[in-house]
């Protein structure tokens, strides 16, 4: 069994993705990096984000679909254990019909994290990392940070408690500072490293492993709602593991900043 | 003296040969008594009866010490506040509060928590009846479309509260994520005739009390702990009306009463009634001849009393601008025979003007927010009406307009109603104090002017028009406005 098992990872992890097809390639936006404070740290901890460039919307169920029917072994039916959990595209009628209750143009979701790395790469692409998306993610329709708008975070919020929107189609939310749409509004996101900040599960610790992020929760201030949107985004993440699918949970891909644009259609009024 | 001295011999041989007879009584049906409660041994598997509010589960009786399998499912979903009001709950169960949890000392728990698909967040569960660290709640964090185990034995005895503590804590106790747990003594709590659940929490709305549509969670108006909702059983009207909960004269009533907040603790109190016991904090210590037991947020208490007269008794959080203006208010509908020794109703009215008197005014915000939409047909202003009705009315003149004998005049078939609509508008925009006659009776009391807009009173008094075999008259908006402007 576990030979088994070591072989298809060493099939996954040595069998390239030749494939490059038109299919599912979107438009990206280039995101100009910088210096920003995530949660979790404090002035010392500022992250360096580099530029990069992030698929316009989330990846769609067509989108995937086409993936599927090039890449056998990420169908319904032929997906390892090990990768995917049960639900996996637990909402398609098989492995290439995706019925009628699905939504064509709406986010996939359902997917793993292995499933998700797999077709980023198969586009010549990657998953964003945590820094990344958050680092793209902090911006409105004006400014590239507005996490200090109370508007900007009271949407967010707002979207948290909306039931379903994993049903409506990608380019429904607002196009933000960057030209990239949906970032928050829809699903939520895998990131290359969705679990390299631990949140407990018992969120009210005081001092040990998870001291920065405790830093963190002391400054959740009479007026400081930016923390909570982005505690339930680490909350999240924190609750997930690799081959977990879930309802509300999709993703889209990234490219490194020093890549040639002209292999990725890049979104002409994105960059500013 | 001597024969006193042989009756005291034969009293302690009659006393000791009882004791040996109760021991061994004892000895027989008890095979053995334990001082530590985690030595108790459970006794086969059982999957544990959950019910929603203000049901619980079957009392413990006699039962032995068992594995009992809890299996709790979270649900994301939207409900009603109060009329034409909506509000997205997080519920431990699809209720608020969650589903009641009974159990006995000794009992190994095998808890299931299962977070549904559908839900968008990771949730976990604190049982305060849990010793150790979170609760459970570092064990059953779990992510949409996943399930947790955990186990724990249940220690110590008494009313507990559940809630998710999860980031944002206060936000997902907010919402309305918690419940109670019951850890019933060995032989279980003394048998009484009813028991019902009661969990009062507070709610956070963008818009203020009554505000129509889908009213978001405010962060802000949490941190500043002002709530525009203070309610039983995670809505208004939860336990009053047709939903109210019974009993009959001369029963026992005890009610498990939880407090979720997340901010305000709760001055439970049963208007006309005295509590006989209450467990305080929910603990083993009984105080007795109880008016009103303070709940702390994350708290809860037993408390038992005896009906004596039948009548509607109110519930409420004597902190009381929230029973009558934000909801902390449910019913007791108590039927059977009346004791005038017990309670007189009332014997004879008199005359009493002290100085002073006048009409009292509700207070008025400046720019009073116009109803978002205004009514535009017969059948909106009925259903907007009614909500109105049911916020502002209801609480005196009740929910069929049958008022309150002797006290609040009756609106159902009210002649005094009927006679002058401009009259019907004035009382509602000024209040109206000192004696009038309706359908025969005298009344004297105040009713407080109502800081209602033009809409809201048009369609209330169409409403209470169009009910109760009153003249079906249609009041308009420009109608109010005329004896507005007067």
């Amino acid at each position: 069994m576990s030979i088994i098992i070591k072989r298809s990872l060493l099939l996954l992890l040595v069998l390239p993705c030749i494939t490059l097809t038109a299919q599912g390639e979107q438009q990206m936006a280039k995101v100009k990096g910088g210096v920003y404070v995530p949660l979790y740290g404090n002035d010392i901890t500022a992250v360096r984000v580099d530029d990069f460039y992030l698929d316009l919307y989330p990846v769609t169920n067509s989108d995937y679909l086409a993936f599927v029917k090039e890449h056998a072994e990420w169908k319904k039916s032929l997906v390892k254990g090990l990768f995917a959990d049960g639900n996996y595209l637990r909402n398609w009628v098989s492995d290439t019909d995706l019925g009628e209750k699905v939504v064509p143009d709406a986010p996939v979701t359902n997917v793993s994290w292995f499933a998700a790395k797999s077709y980023c790469e198969c586009q010549g692409k990657r998953l964003p990392t945590m820094d990344e998306w958050e680092f793209a993610a902090m911006a409105d329709e004006t400014a590239a940070d507005a996490r200090k708008k109370k508007d900007y975070n009271k949407y967010i919020l707002g979207w948290y408690e909306a039931p379903r929107t994993y049903k409506n189609p990608v380019g429904s939310t607002f196009k933000n500072y960057w030209g990239i749409y949906d970032l928050h509004g829809l699903v939520w996101e895998w990131t290359s490293d969705f679990n390299s900040v631990l949140l407990s599960g018992e969120s009210r610790k005081g001092n040990d492993e998870d001291a920065n992020l405790f830093c963190g929760a002391a400054a959740v201030g009479a007026t400081d709602l930016m923390n909570y949107a982005a505690f339930m985004r680490y909350a999240f993440r924190a609750s997930i593991k690799a081959n977990y699918n879930v309802q509300n949970l999709g993703f889209r891909c990234a490219v490194d900043g020093n890549k040639k644009s002209n292999t990725y259609k890049v979104a002409l009024d994105a960059t500013k | 003296m001597k024969a006193h001295f042989v009756k005291n011999i034969g009293r302690i041989l009659l006393m000791s040969g009882l004791l040996i007879f109760l021991s061994s009584c004892i000895n027989q049906d008890k095979k053995r008594e334990y001082t530590d409660a985690g030595e108790i041994p459970v006794n086969r598997e059982m999957l544990a009866e959950l019910t929603s509010p203000p049901h619980v589960p079957t009392p413990v009786g006699k039962r032995l010490a068992k594995k009992l399998i809890v299996k709790m499912e979270i649900r994301e979903m939207e409900g009603e506040m109060v009329n034409g009001v909506r509000y997205i709950y997080w519920t431990f169960g699809g209720t608020v509060p969650g589903s009641f949890i009974r159990t006995r000392v000794g009992d190994e728990v095998e808890f299931h928590l299962q977070n549904h698909p559908d839900n968008k967040l990771p949730h976990n569960i604190d049982l305060h009846a849990v010793n150790g660290p979170g609760g459970g709640a570092e064990s059953s964090f779990v992510a949409p479309g996943h399930e947790k185990v955990f186990s724990f034995k249940t220690l110590n005895p008494g009313l507990y509260v559940y809630h998710c503590a999860t980031a944002p804590v206060g936000m997902h106790i907010g919402n309305g994520m918690y419940g109670l747990i019951l850890v019933e003594p060995e032989g279980g709590l003394p048998p009484v005739d009813k028991e019902y659940y009661i969990m009062q929490g507070d709610f956070y709305t963008k818009g203020s009390y009554g505000e129509r549509g889908l009213q978001p969670f405010d962060m802000q108006k949490a941190l500043d702990e002002k709530p525009d909702y203070v309610v039983f059983n995670g809505h208004v009207g939860a336990m009053t009306g047709d939903n109210a909960i019974t009993a009959k004269v001369g029963e026992t009533v005890r009610l498990f009463v939880g407090n979720g907040g997340p901010n305000l603790v709760s001055s439970f109190h049963v208007i006309g009634e005295i509590f006989d016991r209450v467990h305080i904090e929910g603990g083993d210590r009984i105080n007795d001849n109880v008016q009103t037991t303070l709940i702390p947020a994350g708290g809860a208490a037993i408390v038992e009393f005896k009906v004596d007269v039948p009548g509607t008794f109110i519930l409420v959080d004597h902190s009381i601008f929230r029973a009558f203006n934000k909801g902390a208010l449910a019913q007791l509908k108590v039927e059977g025979e009346e004791d005038k020794k017990i309670y007189s109703g009332e014997i004879e009215e008199g005359i009493y003007l002290p100085e002073g008197g006048g009409v009292q005014s509700m207070p008025a915000t400046k720019g009073v927010v116009e109803a978002e939409i205004p009514a535009r047909s017969l059948e909106e202003q009925m259903k907007f009406g009614k909500a109105t009705y049911m916020q502002t009315c209801f609480a005196c003149h009740q929910s069929e307009g049958q008022g309150v004998a002797n006290a609040f005049p009756p609106l159902a078939k009210s002649d005094y109603l009927n006679a002058d609509v401009d009259r019907a508008i004035g009382i509602v925009l000024h209040g109206k104090t000192g004696e009038i006659t309706v359908n025969g009776k005298k009344y004297n009391s105040v009713m407080t002017a109502q800081s209602l807009n033009d809409d809201e009173i048009a369609n209330v008094l169409t409403y209470v028009y169009h009910s109760w075999g009153n003249s079906k008259k249609v009041v308009t908006p420009e109608m109010v406005k005329k004896v507005r402007n007067q």
